[in-house]
């Protein structure tokens, strides 16, 4: 019970969040009005894949100091679960924008912050793919993200606060929204997005723990 | 250390005289280029694209010029570099070398540019900055790039998907600098966004400073 709890909580937070987010109440902003719902998937989706990044920066530095393939193991697989929240955050974003603006994409300042952080984080995946070798990999995957992380801090941080956007709120994607949120809505967005976060977790630690079997699998067989 | 730079540093200006390959053959592309452009756009082309063009040409050459810098050196030479020499050493001369071969390569292109497609620039000095900016943040962070990319088998194409993604905040600072330049707006506009270019300058080649050690061992 020790170890899943917080997987328990995930599930409950996730189910909370779905059924409260559309049934309670959210204020009325101009141009929002109910699609302001969209924060409890779209914001959470950017949060989750933030946490899940800097956990892979952090054992990327982990792992150039100690070498251990462990620390190797665990950067890739967050990194990999970054990757498939950020593309969700984009989805989620891309459908918002077609039901407000009138168009998937727009050429705005946020957008192609994020797309561009996704492209980075792909061409994270290809290096790994490319290298063989599992030592040289691990290092230079690490040395890439740290790359890679520092760039994407520039892009969805730096870049918004210096222009206009059309995008809602100018703290939009890891800090904190300027929507007015109200009691009702901070009900339902904190539970959302601890679940959300969860839920990339939990996905990271399966992944992790599918590639350390399969790692131990093949040292098997190898032996 | 200063002394161990200066030397790499020599070492790789007199190969290069030697051969000429990046001088002569990356010269020889930006002008190429430069004339495709021209020809491909026969009336006068407004200023935002030719400012894109522009930067674009110097993106291209750019990676062409740092891939050769990493991609074309032997496992033997580099094992005798690993020898002799401190990485922070080796990685300075680098960035060093590719950012003054960058610098004469844009500054070149800009000439050819203006000859072939106009001069557009109404501030400059302040153009010229931003291209020296630029040019030597993009060939820092591409000779990064190189290192890495060329722990991966040497390959030319998994530079370029690395290198893309990476150089766009770089890219995008200019490209928004230097369309301020060319239409001669108040200087204190940009500031912030020198701002930015000067600091992901340090930022690139901090992080490279710091980080290639890990790369260096093979």
């Amino acid at each position: 019970m020790k170890k899943v709890w917080w997987k328990i909580l995930c599930a409950v937070f996730l189910i909370y969040t779905v059924i409260a987010g559309f049934l309670i109440d959210v204020p009325r902003l101009p141009i929002l009005h109910e699609t302001i719902r969209n924060q409890y998937f779209h914001v959470c989706m950017w949060f989750a894949m933030l946490i899940l990044f800097t956990t892979s920066l952090y054992f990327s530095i982990r792992h150039l100091s100690s070498g251990k393939q462990e620390h190797d193991i665990i950067a890739s697989e967050a990194t990999n679960t970054g990757i498939l929240f950020g593309i969700l955050g984009l989805i989620t974003g891309s459908i918002w924008a077609r039901y407000t603006w009138g168009a998937w994409w727009t050429n705005d300042v946020k957008l192609n912050g994020a797309a561009i952080t996704m492209l980075t984080y792909l061409a994270y995946l290809v290096l790994r793919n490319a290298i063989t070798d599992e030592q040289k990999r691990g290092k230079v995957s690490a040395v890439y993200n740290i790359f890679a992380y520092v760039m994407m801090l520039v892009f969805i941080l730096i870049y918004p606060r210096m222009s206009d956007s059309l995008h809602p709120g100018n703290g939009g994607n890891p800090g904190f929204n300027k929507y007015d949120l109200d009691n009702h809505m901070r009900m339902v967005f904190y539970p959302a997005v601890i679940g959300w976060s969860l839920l990339g977790v939990w996905i990271m630690t399966l992944r992790i723990r599918i590639n350390r079997l399969s790692l131990t699998l093949s040292e098997r067989e190898g032996t | 250390m200063l002394k161990e730079i200066s030397a790499l540093i020599q070492k790789e200006l007199l190969l290069e005289w030697r051969q000429r390959y990046a001088l002569g053959g990356i010269l020889l592309y930006v002008i190429a280029t430069v004339f495709v452009c021209y020809l491909s756009f026969k009336n006068v082309i407004d200023a935002s694209a030719w400012n894109a063009l522009f930067w674009i040409i110097i993106l291209f050459a750019s990676v062409n010029a740092s891939a050769k810098s990493f991609l074309q050196e032997s496992r033997g030479r580099m094992l005798y570099y690993y020898t002799i020499n401190s990485p922070q050493a080796f990685i300075l001369s680098k960035i060093i070398y590719n950012a003054l071969l960058m610098l004469i390569l844009s500054l070149v292109c800009f000439g050819f540019y203006s000859l072939f497609l106009g001069n557009m620039v109404k501030n400059l000095p302040v153009f010229i900055l931003i291209v020296v900016l630029g040019s030597v943040g993009i060939s820092s962070l591409l000779t990064m790039v190189s290192a890495i990319a060329s722990k991966a088998n040497n390959n030319f194409t998994i530079m370029a998907i690395l290198a893309f993604p990476i150089i766009m905040p770089i890219l995008i600072t200019v490209i928004k600098l230097s369309f301020n330049a060319i239409d001669g707006s108040d200087f204190s506009y940009n500031l912030k966004y020198f701002g930015v270019l000067f600091s992901l300058d340090v930022i690139v080649i901090a992080l490279a400073f710091l980080l290639f050690p890990y790369l260096w061992k093979d």
